[in-house]
């Protein structure tokens, strides 16, 4: 693999447990961190703001403001020097700073170690109920048929 | 010219607390939290989310509880609050297509590929009353009524819900595919329907929050103010529209509802961040035909995206967004719903009601000026009446 790929695929890779974590409430955050939280420095605050939330014209054309939506962000730093983002939807701050110092525990951890197993089965419990909602929508699928008037 | 007036802050006071108890009603009566009315109450907050023009669920039920359910003032609750808020930039533009589907129904295809499915909806309840609801005990309208499904014949191969649709069907099917096509898509494969692209170098959109409107307005432009815009001020335009103050011939082409993930890319990180998902409604509205010398005839599109599950308003807009577009097919633009500057400048329902609602307050100044103009006027009609009657009798001799 050369380092550019590499590089893209440690990008994904983050990119997709930042997207775990920021469906995940609260709770879940802090039970990945556990009882310990790392002594780490904040960077910058939780800060709440709004991200403008962009629609095309019929699904693929012009650019267009849909309207905003509130945002929140936080930024740490670990006393091993490894930087933590977070950023997702919504109001918490608390649950901004705990995403952020585990984004920069999960970058410092090798794959496949606990904290990243942790993280895999909290994507898991949210597949799952991706799933189910999706189920229950084809559970209302429909066939129409047209019926022949004056037969 | 409104001069203001000072004083009554005594009563002022007096009115906030009235109001909190009037909010609060019978305090025998439990109160109700905001996270009710937010997983109870969500097609309300999903109007305030679309007309306060902000994403946050939990801030729309906060407003509704606030408002006494009011929706225009909890949207205006929205609004002040987010010009507290730092915007720290615009997301990527969401992909509809990537929708994890909840509804999405077709009223041109009967087969399309990824299925017609109903979803939560009222379209085919009987509109009355379920007293049930009335009670702690559980409601009775869940699930469809079992005569119907044992009329179309439910296939035997789902033998848990064969006897009665009520028994939770989703442990026998699979779930739905992860992208689905957008039914303009297909007919635009055909060349049958007029293409949605994004013109040259795909351009950021007009931001009407942060620069002055101008007319004739772009697409960008009229689908932010009507994403924002009031849905009972739509739905009538675009009811205009179908009864023939617009000459167009409607047909959903699609309706879907469900969630979308928000992407965004902090300078700081430069690359895309996922922040999670948005509920939204995107209606497709497929129209009679256009063409000219050099295209031959389409379908012309009308394209409706709103916050929530909010189909009415999705539909209503997109019906305005096809009479709108009356000037880029060369129609004449002789309605109310194919003018622009009157559909934006009255779409916004927080100016509206801000501009209605302050004549409530004290105009005293105002109107005595009308007072004194209005006694001056007739005492000169007076006057003159009376000069015009001392002159009569002498013309007559």
């Amino acid at each position: 693999m050369t380092t550019d790929t590499a590089q893209k695929s440690e990008t994904t890779q983050r990119q997709r447990w930042m997207a775990v974590l920021a469906r995940a409430s609260r709770a879940e955050i802090a039970e990945l961190i556990g009882p310990d939280l790392p002594r780490h420095d904040i960077l910058k605050a939780p800060e709440t703001g709004t991200v403008m939330v962009e629609g095309r014209a019929g699904g693929a054309g012009r650019r267009f403001n849909l309207g905003e939506a509130t945002v929140t962000r936080c930024i740490v730093r670990l006393d091993d020097g490894a930087m933590g983002f977070s950023y997702a939807l919504g109001r918490d701050g608390r649950k901004a700073r705990l995403a952020a110092v585990l984004d920069a525990r999960l970058q410092a951890e090798a794959p496949g170690a606990a904290l990243h197993r942790a993280v895999d089965a909290l994507a898991d419990r949210q597949s799952a109920a991706r799933v189910l909602a999706s189920r229950k929508a084809a559970a209302t699928k429909v066939d129409f048929f047209t019926l022949v008037r004056g037969a | 010219m409104y001069v203001a007036v000072k004083g009554g802050e005594a009563a002022i006071l007096a009115t906030h607390d009235l109001v909190a108890e009037a909010r609060r009603g019978d305090e025998a009566v439990p109160e109700i939290s905001v996270a009710q009315i937010r997983e109870q109450q969500g097609l309300s907050c999903a109007r305030v989310m679309n007309e306060g023009s902000l994403y946050d669920a939990d801030l729309a039920a906060l407003a509704l509880k606030q408002a006494q359910g009011d929706v225009i003032e909890a949207a205006f609750l929205m609004r002040a609050y987010r010009t507290t808020l730092p915007r720290f930039g615009s997301s990527e533009p969401v992909d509809t297509a990537r929708m994890a589907i909840r509804r999405r129904v077709s009223a041109t295809y009967k087969d399309l590929p990824g299925g017609q499915v109903l979803g939560p909806t009222y379209d085919y309840t009987h509109r009355l009353f379920d007293f049930a609801l009335m009670d702690d005990a559980k409601s009775v309208m869940v699930g469809l009524d079992p005569t119907i499904s044992g009329r179309e014949g439910r296939p035997s191969t789902a033998p848990h819900s064969a006897g009665d649709a009520r028994v939770k069907p989703e442990h026998d099917v699979a779930p739905l595919d992860t992208h689905m096509p957008r039914v303009p898509d297909i007919l635009g494969a055909e060349g049958l329907m007029e293409p949605e692209t994004p013109p040259v170098g795909d351009p950021r959109p007009f931001d009407l929050t942060r620069e002055p409107v101008s007319f004739p307005a772009d697409r960008d432009v009229r689908l932010q103010a009507m994403a924002r815009g009031d849905e009972g001020f739509l739905l009538g335009l675009g009811y205009s529209v179908q009864r023939g103050f617009g000459g167009n011939h409607p047909f959903v082409g699609e309706i879907r509802v469900g969630e979308v993930s928000v992407e965004f890319v902090p300078e700081e990180l430069g690359f895309a961040v996922d922040l999670g998902d948005i509920t939204l409604t995107e209606c497709q509205m497929v129209n009679q035909f256009a063409g000219s010398k050099d295209v031959a005839p389409q379908f012309t599109r009308g394209y409706g995206l709103s916050f929530g599950h909010s189909e009415r308003k999705a539909m209503s807009m997109s019906l305005v967004d096809r009479a709108l577009k009356c000037r880029e097919f060369g129609e004449a633009a002789e309605y109310p719903a194919q003018q622009d500057e009157f559909v934006l400048y009255h779409s916004d329902n927080v100016e509206a009601a801000g501009f209605v609602e302050h004549l409530k307050l004290p105009h005293y100044v105002d109107f005595q000026g009308e007072l004194e103009l209005i006694r001056r006027i007739r005492a000169e009609r007076e006057q003159r009446l009376a000069g015009e009657n001392e002159v009569l009798p002498e013309a007559a001799e």
